[in-house]
């Protein structure tokens, strides 16, 4: 009996997560078509288009690394504009860490494989309300990844058809998306100010021509302005 | 035409760090808390590497080795950007501004 009741909640728990991964679901699917297209056009095989999904699951680096391919980069210079670009997850990382304390470092590793922007801003949202079942954590993770690679695989069979992605502004799916999340992020005037602060220096650095760089650099100043900022208004 | 090995290779190292910052601060952190101002310094990077990813890509425009900056209205990018912020304000959602954004230079593109 007493298994059957576990098994019971967990079943719910399962489809629970399916549910609160619903708006991640929404947004990955087309985001995730945009990049397949993208990827075969830049010259993926289908199944690198696909793995990509699965193995470094990474929106804004895929649809970055993407465009770098098709410039003929090389991939010492797509690796660490990866690393750049998603070095921002360690921020995320941390900040979820004070909910963990419980979790086994088996599991911590299989969650870390799957955190992403939107799927942090959902359990950041649910740890903080109290404790949920970790089966609850990984259905959010699991579900939001397969609708990732489902969008990738449906672009990329769709990429094989269309002549040129600019009708259908799939190059546009990247800047929105960067806003959304941007939005998403900004809570008070101080993330105004470091946000205003840190775009106008980026372009500054990108037309000195520091490239991927300038991302990187004037994240590490930016950050620095709004810890300056908030200890000048205590 | 693109060698699909070498894209496979490129992954693997992109697999590789993409996942070391996503699992060492949870493995390090859980066991041992981080200190005030390293807290207080992380709060300001994500909005912080957002805008520096974002800004760049609406006003400069790059073309071979020239990266001027462009505000001329021919910037689709730049103008559909200000809708596309409407929208994410209202709905702080990832879908509403990635289709009404993609929707409006599609339209434009169609329309001029």
């Amino acid at each position: 009996m007493a298994t059957f009741e576990t098994a019971s909640a967990s079943r719910w728990a399962w489809l629970r997560g399916v549910a609160l991964a619903a708006p991640i679901v929404i947004g990955y699917i087309p985001i995730g078509f945009a990049y397949g297209v993208l990827a075969q056009q830049a010259g993926l095989s289908t199944r690198n288009t696909v793995l990509m999904s699965l193995l470094v699951y990474a929106g804004s680096a895929q649809l970055i690394a993407v465009g770098l391919l098709a410039g003929g980069a090389p991939a010492l210079s797509i690796i660490l504009t990866t690393f750049v670009v998603n070095l921002r997850h360690l921020l995320m990382s941390a900040a979820l860490s004070p909910y963990m304390q419980r979790w086994r470092k088996s599991a911590l590793a299989i969650f870390a494989f799957e955190l992403t922007d939107e799927s942090f801003a959902v359990h950041i949202a649910r740890f903080a309300a109290g404790a949920p079942p970790q089966t609850e954590v990984f259905a959010i993770n699991v579900t939001a990844q397969v609708a990732w690679i489902f969008g990738s695989w449906v672009g990329a069979v769709a990429g094989q058809l269309l002549a040129d992605v600019k009708p259908l502004a799939l190059d546009y799916a990247l800047p929105a998306m960067f806003i959304a999340l941007l939005v998403m992020q900004i809570k008070d005037q101080q993330h105004i100010v470091v946000a205003a602060a840190t775009g106008l220096l980026a372009v500054a650095l990108t037309q000195s021509g520091l490239g991927h760089w300038s991302v990187i650099v004037a994240t590490l100043l930016g950050a620095t302005l709004g810890v300056v900022l908030e200890m000048r208004n205590r | 035409m693109l060698d699909q090995n070498t894209i496979l290779l490129t992954m693997l190292g992109m697999l590789a760090v993409t996942y070391i910052p996503r699992v060492l601060p949870l493995w390090l952190f859980t066991s041992k808390p981080l200190p005030p101002l390293a807290v207080a310094w992380l709060r300001y990077v994500p909005v912080a590497v957002l805008a520096a990813l974002l800004l760049p890509a609406l006003v400069v425009a790059e073309n071979g080795a020239s990266r001027a900056l462009d505000f001329s209205a021919g910037n689709l990018f730049l103008w559909a950007a200000i809708p596309t912020f409407v929208v994410a304000w209202k709905t702080r959602s990832l879908f509403g501004p990635v289709i009404v954004g993609m929707l409006i230079v599609a339209a434009a593109r169609f329309l001029v």
